[in-house]
C-alpha cells in the first residue's frame, strides 16, 4: 500500500515542484537580477520610486473593481429572478451557452458593434443622436469585460440563493419585513458565499484582460496585464515584467490572507 | 474500471485521429516527405499567390507565420525554441540581432538576383557588406488624413497634429521608436536622440497630444481609416497606400520637418533548419516579375530597380511613395541605440500610453 | 405576485438579449457580401466557402480540440491521483500546505501564469511549440481537477473501504471497485472543467506558443488585429452551431435523467 501511495503522489508532487514552485522561484530570481544576470534591487526601486507603476497598479485594481461591481449589480437580480422561474434548467443553459463561445470572438463582435457606424450608433441615430465615440473608451473596455463575466457571476449566486430555505424568506415576509429588509437581513447574508465566490472568479481574471485593453481599449487603458505582456513580449525586459508579477502575487497573497482570517473569525462568532 | 480504460483509450484514439486530420490539412501538397520552409513575417506583408507559386516551383511546403512588431519577433527568436528559416526585421533590428549573434551569414552565391537591388539600398550602415541582410521593402513614416474631416492640405507638419481641432481623432501607430521619433522630430531633434533630457521633453510633448489620440494600434488602423472611423492616422507609407486604394478620401503626407526612412530586410536566423530553401526563397522574391507583383500587393516601395520598371508609371512616379532626392535628404534612418536606450524609449512610450487621455 | 413574476421575466429576457446580441450580430454579418460589419449588403455563402478552404484555420480548429482533450485527460489522471494522495495524508499541516500550493495557480492571474511558464520553458531550454502549450494546459488544469475530486473523497464513507477489505479485497480491487466508482462524478466534472479551461484559455497560450503552433484564441486575436474579416464571422456561426448541438444533447440527456433524480446538473457546466 505504501509504495502504491507513493505512486499516486509522485506525478502530483512533480507537478507542484515543476509548475508551481519552480516558476515562482524563477520569477523571483528574474525580479532580483538585471539583464546581465547580476543581483540587483533596482527593479523594485524603479517600481516604487516611479509613480507610473504605482498609478498603473491602482488603475488596474480600480478597473477590476468597477468590472466586478458592475457585473454583480447586473447579475444579482438575474440570479435571484432565475430561482423563481419554472424552467430553471433551460434558462440556466441559455445563460451558460455564451460562455462556450470563444472569448476572443465575442471581443471581436464588439469591434463591429461599438464602431462609429456600428449597431449602437445606428440605434442612436434613430433618435437623432450623432455618432458617439464608444470604441476605444474606458466605458467600452469596462462594458465588454462586464459582458464577458456576467454568466460567471450569475451561476454561483444562483446556486447560493437556491440553497436558501424558502421558508426563511417566507417567515421574514410574514413577520412584516419590507422587501428591502428581507433582502438586507435575510437574502443578502445568506447568499454571501455565492457572491464571494463570484467576485473571486471575476476579480482575478479582470486583472489580466490585456487582449481587451488592446482590441477594445485601443491601448488607452493600460492595466497590469498589459504591462506584463509589454515587458515580456515587446520590450524584452523580463526582469521588470517579473518584478510587476512578483508584486502582483504578493498583493494577491495579502488579499487572500485577509479574507481567510475574516472567514475564521466568522466561524468563532457562531 | 474496464469502462474507464476504454474511455481513456477512445479519447486517445480521437486525439490521434484529430492529429492526423490536422496534419493532413496543413500539408495538402505533402506527397511523400517534402521539406518545409518556415517564414516569420509581418502580417499581410507578402502576396500569398507568390507563396503558392514558390511552392509549386520548388516543391517546398511553406509555413507562413506573422508578428506585429520587430520586438515581438526578436523575443521569439531570442527565446531559442523557434526554428524560423526566414524573417524580415527592420534595419535597426538587423543590427540588434547581429549583435546578439542571432543571424547567419548569407550565401550570396545562392542569391544571384541580388544584382537587381538598387545601389543606394546596399551597403547601408546597419549591414555594410550585406553579409546578413537583403533589402525587401523600404518606406517612410507619415500622416494619413481623411478629407471628409480635415481640409485638404491642412496637414503638412507633425506639429499640425497638436491642433485642438482634432480632439479624439488621431490613430497613432503602436511603436515606441516611431511615436517618440515623431515627437522628437517635431521638436527639431534627431530620431536617434540619446539625451535623456531631450527624450523627456519629447515625452512631455507627446503627452500634449493625448487628448487628440483616439487609439494606439497597429495593423487594424487600416480598417478603421478605410471605414472613416477616424480622421487622421500616423502610419507607414505602405499601410497608407493600401488604405488609399480602398478609400479615395484619404491622403498621405510625409511631414516637411523630416521623418523616418526605414528598410525591411530578409535575414536568416541562426536557428534556421532549412537554409537552402530560405536562400532559394529570397532569390525567388528578388526575381523582378515577382518583386513587382509583391510590391503592387503590399504597397511599399521596392528597392528592386528592375522591378520598379515593371510597375505602372503612376506608382513609380508617386512622390509620396517614391520620394525625390530632396525629401530623402530630410529622412532619418533608425539606429540601434543599445538595450539601455531602447528600454528608455519603451518606458517613456508606455508611460505616455498610461497617461494618454 | 403576478407582477413580480413579470418583472422577473422581463429582466431575465433583457439579460439574455444582452448576452446574445454580439453572437447573433456576428452570425448575421457572416452572410453579408460586404467587407465590414456596418451594412448588410447581399446574402452570400462566400465567407463559408473561404472558411472551408482555409486549411490552416481548420487545422488550428482541430488542434485546439486535440489539445483540450489530451491536456484534460492527462490533467484528470494526475489530479485524481493527487486528490487521493492528499486525502490520505495523516498530518493536517501537510494537507494544508499541499492544498495551498495546489491553489496557487487557481488564484494567479493568467498573465502571470503565462509569463512564469515562459521563463520556465526558456530556463529549461524547452522549445515553444505544441509540447510547451500542452504542458502548460495540463499544468493549469490539474488544480481544478483536484478541487473537484477532493470533496467527493472527503464525503466518502470510509467504512466502505474497510468493509471491502474485510471481505478480502486486495488494494487494487479496493481502488478500482470501490474508490474510483465512488468519486467518479467528481472526476467527471473535473475533466469537464479542465476541458473548458483549455478551450477558453488565451493568455497563457499566447505566452508559450511558437513555431507555427496556434490555438483558435490566439489565431483569432492575431486576425482581429488585422481588422474585421467576415471569415471569422463564419467561423463563429459554425462554432455556435457546434456548441448548440453539444449542449442540446447534454440538456436532453440530463433532463431525462433528472426526472428521477432531481439535482443541479448544469451548475457543473461552467467554471
Amino acid at each position: 500500500m505504501r509504495t502504491r501511495k507513493a505512486l499516486f503522489l509522485i506525478p502530483y508532487l512533480l507537478w507542484i515542484f515543476l509548475f508551481v514552485i519552480l516558476p515562482i522561484l524563477l520569477i523571483l530570481w528574474y525580479s532580483f537580477t538585471d539583464s546581465n544576470r547580476s543581483f540587483t534591487l533596482n527593479n523594485y526601486v524603479v517600481f516604487f520610486r516611479n509613480g507610473t507603476f504605482l498609478r498603473m497598479m491602482i488603475n488596474s485594481f480600480w478597473y477590476a473593481m468597477l468590472i466586478t461591481l458592475l457585473t454583480l449589480v447586473i447579475s444579482y437580480p438575474a440570479a435571484y429572478f432565475l430561482t423563481k422561474m419554472k424552467n430553471q434548467q433551460l434558462w440556466l443553459l441559455l445563460i451558460i451557452l455564451p460562455t462556450w463561445i470563444n472569448l476572443l470572438l465575442k471581443a471581436y463582435a464588439f469591434i463591429g458593434i461599438l464602431g462609429n457606424n456600428g449597431l449602437v450608433n445606428q440605434f442612436l441615430h434613430l433618435f437623432g443622436i450623432g455618432p458617439v465615440n464608444i470604441l476605444f473608451t474606458d466605458f467600452a473596455f469596462i462594458f465588454v469585460a462586464t459582458y464577458i463575466e456576467i454568466p460567471f457571476m450569475i451561476l454561483p449566486i444562483f446556486n447560493a440563493i437556491k440553497e436558501i430555505n424558502p421558508a426563511v424568506i417566507q417567515a421574514s415576509e410574514d413577520l412584516g419585513a419590507s422587501r428591502w429588509q428581507t433582502f438586507r437581513y435575510v437574502l443578502w447574508p445568506l447568499s454571501r458565499p455565492g457572491v464571494e465566490s463570484g467576485v473571486q472568479a471575476i476579480f482575478i481574471p479582470s486583472l489580466s484582460l490585456f487582449m481587451l485593453t488592446r482590441l477594445i481599449g485601443g491601448n488607452r487603458v493600460i492595466t497590469l496585464g498589459t504591462a506584463i505582456e509589454e515587458y515580456f513580449m515587446t520590450t524584452m525586459n523580463w526582469n521588470m515584467g517579473a518584478t510587476i508579477g512578483v508584486i502582483l502575487i504578493v498583493l494577491m497573497v495579502i488579499v487572500m490572507l485577509i479574507t481567510s482570517r475574516k472567514a475564521r473569525r466568522k466561524k468563532v462568532d457562531l | 474500471m474496464k469502462k474507464i480504460f476504454i474511455a481513456i483509450i477512445s479519447i486517445l484514439l480521437v486525439c490521434l485521429g484529430l492529429a492526423g486530420l490536422a496534419n493532413h490539412l496543413e500539408k495538402p501538397t505533402a506527397e511523400g516527405k517534402k521539406q518545409s520552409l518556415i517564414i516569420y513575417n509581418w502580417g499581410d506583408y507578402l502576396d500569398p499567390k507568390l507563396i503558392k507559386k514558390f511552392e509549386k516551383q520548388s516543391g517546398y511546403h511553406v509555413v507562413y507565420e506573422t508578428f506585429d512588431s520587430n520586438e515581438a519577433m526578436y523575443t521569439k527568436i531570442k527565446q531559442g525554441g523557434t526554428a524560423y528559416d526566414l524573417t524580415i526585421p527592420s534595419e535597426y533590428m538587423v543590427t540588434k540581432m547581429r549583435k546578439a549573434h542571432l543571424l547567419d551569414r548569407l550565401n550570396k552565391q545562392k542569391i544571384p538576383n541580388m544584382k537587381y537591388i538598387g545601389k543606394s539600398f546596399l551597403h547601408k550602415s546597419f549591414d555594410a557588406e550585406n553579409d546578413y541582410s537583403v533589402p525587401y521593402f523600404w518606406g517612410t513614416l507619415g500622416i494619413v488624413y481623411n478629407d471628409k474631416f480635415v481640409k485638404k492640405g491642412a496637414i503638412k507638419n507633425w506639429n499640425d497634429l497638436w491642433s485642438k481641432k482634432y480632439h479624439h481623432q488621431i490613430l497613432l501607430v503602436d511603436s515606441a521608436r516611431d511615436a517618440m521619433g515623431m515627437s522628437l522630430v517635431s521638436l527639431g531633434y534627431s530620431m536617434n536622440t540619446t539625451s535623456s533630457m531631450k527624450l523627456h521633453l519629447a515625452q512631455t510633448k507627446l503627452d500634449g497630444l493625448g487628448p487628440n489620440i483616439k487609439a494606439i494600434i497597429s495593423d487594424e488602423m487600416r480598417m478603421y481609416m478605410i471605414q472613416n472611423e477616424a480622421a487622421i492616422g500616423v502610419t507607414w507609407s505602405g499601410e497608407a497606400y493600401e488604405m488609399m486604394e480602398s478609400n479615395s478620401h484619404l491622403h498621405y503626407v510625409v511631414p516637411k520637418e523630416g521623418s523616418n526612412l526605414w528598410f525591411d530586410n530578409f535575414v536568416v536566423p541562426k536557428t534556421a533548419k532549412n537554409k537552402k530553401a530560405a536562400f532559394e526563397f529570397i532569390n525567388f522574391m528578388l526575381e523582378p516579375k515577382n518583386a513587382a507583383q509583391n510590391a503592387r500587393y503590399v504597397g511599399y516601395a521596392t528597392p528592386n530597380v528592375a522591378a520598379q520598371k515593371l510597375l505602372p508609371k503612376y506608382i513609380r512616379e508617386d512622390r509620396q511613395f517614391y520620394p525625390d532626392q530632396t525629401t530623402l535628404r530630410h529622412l532619418q534612418v533608425f539606429k540601434d541605440l543599445g538595450p539601455k536606450k531602447t528600454q528608455e524609449y519603451n518606458d517613456l512610450f508606455l508611460e505616455f500610453k498610461m497617461y494618454a487621455r | 405576485m403576478r407582477n413580480r413574476h413579470l418583472i422577473a421575466r422581463v429582466y431575465l429576457s433583457l439579460t439574455l438579449v444582452l448576452l446574445y446580441v454580439p453572437i447573433f450580430y456576428l452570425i448575421y454579418f457572416s452572410f453579408s457580401s460586404g467587407k465590414n460589419m456596418n451594412k448588410f449588403e447581399h446574402f452570400t455563402f462566400a465567407h463559408y466557402q473561404t472558411l472551408f478552404q482555409d486549411n490552416r484555420l481548420l487545422a488550428i480548429f482541430l488542434e485546439t480540440i486535440l489539445l483540450a482533450l489530451l491536456s484534460s485527460l492527462i490533467a484528470t489522471i494526475i489530479g485524481t491521483f493527487g486528490a487521493i494522495a492528499i486525502s490520505g495524508m495523516k498530518k493536517e499541516s501537510h494537507k494544508k500546505t499541499t492544498l495551498a500550493l495546489n491553489n496557487v495557480l487557481m488564484v494567479s492571474p493568467d498573465v502571470i501564469i503565462g509569463a512564469s511558464f515562459l521563463i520556465f520553458f526558456t530556463a529549461l531550454g524547452i522549445g515553444l511549440n505544441f509540447g510547451s502549450v500542452l504542458l502548460s494546459h495540463i499544468a493549469f488544469s490539474i488544480p481544478i481537477v483536484v478541487l473537484m475530486v477532493l470533496p467527493r473523497l472527503n464525503e466518502m464513507d470510509m467504512s466502505l473501504i474497510d468493509a471491502a477489505r474485510d471481505l478480502g479485497a486486495n488494494s487494487w480491487q479496493v481502488f478500482s471497485n470501490v474508490l474510483i466508482p465512488a468519486i467518479m462524478p467528481g472526476i467527471f466534472s473535473g475533466m469537464f472543467m479542465a476541458l473548458t479551461y483549455s478551450l477558453d484559455d488565451f493568455a497563457v497560450t499566447f505566452f508559450v506558443t511558437g513555431n507555427g503552433f496556434s490555438t483558435l484564441s490566439v489565431e483569432i486575436y492575431s486576425r482581429a488585429r488585422q481588422g474585421i474579416d467576415l471569415e471569422i464571422n463564419a467561423l463563429s456561426t459554425v462554432m455556435f452551431l457546434f456548441v448548440l448541438i453539444l449542449v442540446g444533447i447534454y440538456y436532453f440527456i440530463t433532463t431525462k435523467k433528472s426526472r428521477r433524480k432531481n439535482h443541479r446538473v448544469i451548475g457543473g457546466l461552467v467554471k
